[in-house]
């Protein structure tokens, strides 16, 4: 069971980083600020959520375990608002490079 | 493993350093600075100072960021001016060397430090339990060098005292910052409706932890701060008139409840700003609760700026 957890970790953190890895990628590769913005915001929410996951076996306490999870959340929201946010200024002062 | 990321963490900050310096752009310095604030943060942990790297993204990334941003923001008409008066070749030859001079000599003497360095780290923990606190750092800030903090605070308050002295004369006593109109679909609002309580508990739960775990006063209150400028920016409610009494009242309420406390152990214990036996905890408490409101108004007042505007909303 403990060896299933720690495979469970690698794996999902191991995903996460991957996710981080592919926004970064696609920030600095992609054409226009919209889609850098959406590579950005996946990065955020799924890179992020798995790390969460990962980590979830290793806490030491339930407390702990929901206080990562509600980090999660935070990050979710304030990320999706702040996308949201760039976004609707884009598109008011017109599109740039 | 952990020594490799270190140097790239290292190698990373002096890059971010030297980038954040040669940028032209003043908002690319500033998200740059940013960015290195955020780093040092992690340098921190790195070197378990927690409650020094929860101040650093709070105030150190955070709070100075905004501030920076909103200086640039302003500043941004006057960046051609300013890039058509460069300085001299060798003005800029001299500040240079000046500054890479101060940085010598700060290594030199970083790396003179005798090893292991001079400490009084063993003296607090041997002295911390007669404050009742369990975090070392509140110990050390709150008792053992509890005048420094007294004078931080102070010094905020004249901090915020020069911003409000940049109003122009017609304004004075009005609300600072510009005013915002609530827009009732956007995200802003949403968000500003959403975090606040969020944020409000996690802001009182970090100051109350502070006693026993990384935590404190001036993270709790950043938080808090931050909490009121979302729902000042969303137009939700406007800025305070800074002529207003409870205002001023709240303002000086935390240095003088600290100094009332300072001069009851002047009188019960013997010195200024010692608490005597068995009453410490209570007393950082007292002082504690008296800052906190003061805090989060000061850093909020701070970013908000000079007022600009009349007292009507």
């Amino acid at each position: 069971m403990k060896l299933l957890l720690e495979l469970w970790t690698i794996v999902a953190v191991i995903a996460g980083a991957f996710f981080f890895f592919a926004g970064t990628v696609g920030l600095l590769r992609f054409p226009d600020s919209l889609t850098r913005l959406h590579a950005l915001s996946k990065a955020d929410n799924l890179g992020l959520g798995l790390v969460v996951l990962g980590l979830l076996p290793q806490v030491d306490s339930v407390s702990a375990g929901l206080k990562i999870v509600g980090i999660w959340l935070l990050v979710l929201l304030s990320g999706a608002t702040a996308a949201q946010w760039i976004a609707r200024t884009l598109r008011q002062s017109g599109p740039d490079s | 493993m952990i020594e490799v990321l270190n140097f790239g963490l290292a190698a990373l900050i002096l890059g971010l350093a030297v980038w954040t310096i040669v940028a032209r752009e003043a908002p690319a310095a500033v998200v740059g600075f940013i960015v290195y604030g955020l780093l040092l943060t992690l340098v921190w942990l790195q070197l378990h100072g927690i409650d020094v790297a929860l101040t650093e993204a709070a105030i150190g990334g955070g709070l100075t960021g905004v501030l920076l941003i909103s200086a640039a923001v302003r500043l941004r008409s006057t960046e051609t001016t300013a890039r058509a008066q460069r300085s001299s070749a060798s003005t800029r030859w001299l500040a240079a060397a000046l500054s890479a001079a101060v940085t010598g000599a700060l290594a030199i003497c970083v790396l003179a430090l005798p090893e292991p360095a001079p400490t009084l780290a063993p003296q607090v923990l041997a002295n911390i339990a007669v404050t009742e606190v369990g975090n070392p750092i509140t110990a050390v800030l709150l008792a053992f060098r509890a005048m420094d903090t007294l004078l931080e605070a102070i010094v905020l308050l004249f901090a915020l005292i020069g911003v409000w002295s940049l109003a122009p004369d017609r304004a004075w006593g009005g609300r600072p910052g510009p005013l915002q109109q609530a827009d009732p679909n956007g995200m802003l609002d949403y968000v500003a409706r959403v975090l606040p309580p969020i944020g409000i508990v996690a802001g009182i739960y970090i100051f109350w932890i502070g006693a026993d775990h990384p935590g404190g006063k001036f993270q709790g209150a950043t938080i808090l701060a931050a909490m009121w400028l979302l729902v000042m920016m969303a137009g939700l409610a406007d800025a305070p008139p800074i002529s207003r009494r409870w205002l001023r009242w709240l303002l000086v309420a935390g240095p003088l409840a600290f100094i009332a406390v300072g001069v009851l152990g002047a009188i019960t214990a013997g010195a200024f700003l010692s608490y005597p036996l068995g009453h410490a905890k209570t007393l950082i408490l007292v002082i504690e609760f008296a800052l906190m409101p003061t805090l989060t108004l000061v850093l909020g007042l701070m970013l908000l700026g000079a007022p600009l505007r009349g007292e009507a909303p």
